[in-house]
């Protein structure tokens, strides 16, 4: 109970620091976003430098998680075991990269940008919430059967 | 040197670097926007409360930035809102099918090396590029 508490406290401090980090980095911005997926345009590498600051830190942290035995506030990573590269994983993908460049948004930003009174941003987060309840339905039909 | 912009989006991205390597490390767990959003919505799981507070921690990131720097990070909205609903419903959608999205395949999984996440972010990296070709073609940008 007490250690659910905390994790609970640790997702908070890391939400926020995510949400910081957005902000800092342009990606609250869906021109500047889409701007890296414009290669024959006006190309921005802001996005490139997210990922390798970001990718960077993450990759220290998971030679930590090879030292330790478990994280410090439950029993085990929950990390996902290597599995085949799938048909699902491909079209999900390919799918998610053609509404990422029309809006300029992804899950994390489109729920960043939250606290601003914009509409366009109310709509995608709805619409993207329809999206993920599509496929839970069709997925829990699947396991139906 | 690395120009201004670029700078602060390196520094940005260490930040989030920090937040997954906090949930790693504590909570033992991938921080994935997408599946925690998810996990979240469904309102139910043994981790409900995590998740519910990391999507509060999310949104409340950029309120606290807008306090530290006095202003809200700059943002354009250039498209019309039936564009952002196909698109929202195609990254819902999308990002649960394929498990992941630009932080649980592109930051957490290329770290890690995954190849599932390294042929999910190449993939939506690809179409990606491809669809803002395509907008640009037919002069939407």
């Amino acid at each position: 109970m007490m250690r659910e508490i905390l994790r609970t406290l640790v997702a908070l401090i890391a939400g926020v620091l995510f949400g910081f980090g957005l902000a800092l980095s342009g990606l609250l911005n869906p021109e500047r976003v889409r701007g890296f997926l414009d290669v024959t345009g006006n190309w921005d590498a802001s996005l490139a430098f997210v990922l390798a600051g970001a990718v960077a830190v993450t990759a220290l942290a998971n030679v930590v998680t090879k030292v330790l035995s478990k994280p410090a506030l439950d029993d085990t990573f929950h990390i996902p075991e290597p599995s085949k590269i799938n048909a699902p994983l491909i079209y999900g993908s390919a799918l998610f990269g053609v509404g990422w460049a029309l809006s300029g948004l992804c899950p994390g930003p489109a729920i960043a940008s939250l606290g601003r009174d914009v509409s366009t941003i109310y709509v995608f987060v709805l619409a993207m919430i329809a999206g993920v309840l599509i496929h839970s339905g069709q997925s829990s039909s699947e396991a139906d059967c | 040197m690395i120009p201004e912009p670029y700078l602060q989006s390196l520094q940005g991205g260490a930040i989030i670097g920090l937040a997954t390597a906090l949930l790693l490390l504590l909570n033992g767990r991938i921080a994935g926007v997408s599946g925690i959003f998810a996990r979240a919505l469904s309102f139910r799981g043994p981790e409900l409360s995590p998740n519910l507070a990391f999507v509060v921690g999310l949104v409340l990131g950029p309120l606290l930035y807008s306090v530290v720097y006095g202003t809200w990070p700059a943002a354009e909205f250039r498209m019309p809102l039936l564009f952002m609903a196909l698109a929202g419903v195609l990254v819902g959608y999308g990002t649960r099918l394929g498990n992941g999205c630009t932080s649980g395949h592109g930051v957490v999984g290329l770290a890690r090396l995954s190849p599932r996440s390294i042929t999910a972010a190449a993939t939506f990296l690809t179409s990606g590029v491809v669809t803002v070709l395509i907008m640009r073609l037919l002069e939407m940008l």
